[in-house]
């Protein structure tokens, strides 16, 4: 692996990969909200993106649960499924961050230690 | 205690767990971009840079393939779409804060981060930039440590599993979800995007399907509370 970049096509190719790929992701970050103005966003929008934080949540953390190992699997044998199910639990009657995660966490551990499978 | 190192400690705590999760994930990056014959330096520095996971993984595994720069860049674009989302729903937060640090503050967006301000926010928390800034630079910084130790030397650590550090990061979304979940019209939004993303995660759309039910799920939730409130104006009860 060269560590010195040397201006073969290869590399010239990557270093564009790297410039533009690096652009897009810093302008689609920043772009909103350096130029929107708080009361330049119309109310109806402003109530829209109130359940942007809930939805997007809600979308990392589903597939997260119930695809493993790249299926859908609702079974015992998705370990983070049948190890969220309770965390969900701990979550909702403790409502404390810290100790939902180090529950989750614990149960992981503690399933792979016994030997659950993956 | 006094008001600033308050909001530096608030910062550090929002940022641990985050932590936890990035060091291991960062760390994957960096071995499978050097594996996908991308320089360390460069992986780090795109740590640096982009500092968004799923499309610093699609950039290595195009890249591995053959891509060239156009489509690599272009694909990074489209996984990257939801930042836009969420830097659009920062906006309103920034009331009176210069564009300088809007400019940075929305650099500093991730998934884990804007969630967990986000939530903070609902619960109470008087937004604070500093808190802001510590949380999102101090997560970056495990981001590109794990990714500079994957890179330089992937060969020290061979799986990170029996930590459980690979939950780290869905223990953490649980942890911030659920309390959300509290009123009926959030309940539902959650249920109807989560079914949704893993719907089109399955049918093949595994790189828009953040971007898309968040979306879907935010007019959901839109829709839900204009009926509500129709429902209120035809019943005053």
């Amino acid at each position: 692996m060269p560590n010195v970049i040397r201006p073969d096509s290869y590399s010239v190719n990557l270093l564009l990969a790297f410039f533009w790929a690096g652009l897009v992701t810093v302008l689609l970050k920043t772009a909103p909200i350096t130029l929107l103005k708080e009361n330049s966003i119309p109310a109806i929008a402003r109530r829209w993106l109130d359940y942007v934080p809930v939805a997007v949540m809600a979308a990392l953390v589903g597939p997260d649960i119930f695809i493993y190992d790249g299926k859908l699997d609702f079974g015992w044998r998705n370990l983070f499924l049948m190890v969220s199910a309770p965390t969900i639990v701990v979550a909702w009657f403790s409502k404390n961050y810290f100790i939902t995660i180090a529950f989750g966490l614990a149960l992981i551990i503690g399933a792979r230690y016994m030997g659950w499978a993956a | 205690m006094n008001e600033s190192i308050y909001a530096w400690l608030e910062g550090f705590k929002r940022a641990l767990p985050i932590c936890l999760g990035y060091l291991p994930v960062g760390f994957a990056f960096g071995v499978l971009a050097t594996k996908n014959g991308i320089p360390p330096a460069l992986a780090v520095a795109m740590s640096c840079v982009q500092f968004s996971g799923s499309g610093q993984f699609v950039f290595a595994s195009l890249w591995g393939n053959g891509a060239g720069y156009a489509a690599t860049a272009i694909a990074v674009g489209i996984v990257n779409l939801r930042y836009l989302l969420m830097s659009a729903a920062e906006a309103p937060w920034m009331n009176g804060v210069n564009r300088v640090k809007r400019f940075f503050l929305g650099w500093g967006v991730t998934d884990e981060s804007f969630v967990s301000h986000a939530a903070a926010l609902k619960n109470g928390w008087r937004l604070n930039t500093v808190t802001m800034f510590v949380c999102n630079q101090t997560t970056q910084l495990a981001w590109v440590g794990g990714s500079a130790i994957g890179a330089f030397c992937g060969a020290l650590v061979d799986d990170v599993r029996p930590l459980g550090l690979d939950y780290a990061i869905t223990a953490m979304f649980i942890a911030l979800l659920i309390p959300q979940c509290g009123s009926r019209r959030h309940l539902i939004v959650a249920i109807f995007t989560a079914a949704l993303s893993i719907a089109l995660k399955c049918s093949g759309l595994g790189q828009w399907n953040i971007a898309l039910a968040a979306i879907a799920g935010a007019t959901l939730g839109l829709c839900l509370s204009r009926i509500r409130e129709e429902d209120a104006k035809r019943d005053p009860a």
